[in-house]
């Protein structure tokens, strides 16, 4: 099942892109194990990835934790802590 | 009355000030952030995430209005590049009375700062960085827990 992953900021530098569709193997449930496979795409995506602690994510544009489904998700974002305002 | 918006134009104080005092309002409070040109900063980036941004700040919006029974709520926030000085964001309430205006205003701008997919580029000569996120934008968003 095919999905957009998009990053931003340094995420984005890091990986070289702003947005991918990828299709990750059966069984990648969560927003943390597709961190994971990501990480093996690339030794970009490997670096900008590494720090799992200064990521965020959202699935379908919601706000997520790691441990959240991805199951079923067209959109899934990337990227640092916010720093607006 | 919900007002949002977000795009690379200067942001418009006098506008957005007339929508807001909108009739029955007693009180309007409004806050603006300007770039500061901390240690040599010469411009500034913001890059958001189209249309989850937009959605954010319509919810917070929503929340504030909720909460103190407010009559307009806007957020203006600019993307893009900008300089010293120039506004970076503009939140701009109105309510019966002061009490609920003044606290929705702060509601609203320290929520953003947490809320919403924004990321801030400073560049200081020929040295470009990513904001880092501060601990203290986190304890001033908590304090708003209903």
């Amino acid at each position: 099942m095919a999905i957009d992953v998009l990053y931003f900021a340094w995420v984005r530098e890091g990986v070289g892109t702003g947005q991918e569709r990828v299709d990750p193997p059966a069984g990648t449930d969560t927003v943390a194990a597709l961190i994971d496979w990501l990480a093996t795409r690339s030794p970009g995506h490997a670096q900008a990835l590494a720090d799992r602690a200064r990521l965020r994510a959202a699935v379908d544009q919601v706000f997520v934790g790691a441990d959240a489904s991805i199951l079923g998700a067209r959109e899934v974002a990337i990227f640092p802590p916010v720093t607006g305002g | 009355m919900i007002r949002v918006l977000v795009n690379a134009e200067p942001i418009d104080i006098a506008t957005e000030m007339a929508a807001i005092e909108t009739g029955g309002a007693g009180a309007v409070a409004t806050f603006s952030g300007l770039v500061r040109a901390d240690d040599g900063v010469g411009m500034l980036e913001l890059e958001h995430y189209p249309g989850a941004t937009e959605a954010a700040l319509v919810t917070l919006a929503e929340t504030a209005v909720a909460r103190w029974s407010l009559l307009a709520a806007t957020i203006v926030h600019r993307v893009g590049v900008m300089r010293p000085g120039e506004r970076i964001v503009f939140v701009g309430v109105s309510a019966p009375h002061r009490a609920a205006a003044l606290e929705a205003c702060a509601f609203l701008i320290d929520r953003l700062k947490t809320d919403a997919p924004f990321w801030k580029r400073e560049t200081r000569g020929s040295d470009a960085r990513w904001v880092e996120p501060r601990g203290s934008d986190d304890a001033a968003a908590a304090r708003w827990q209903a």
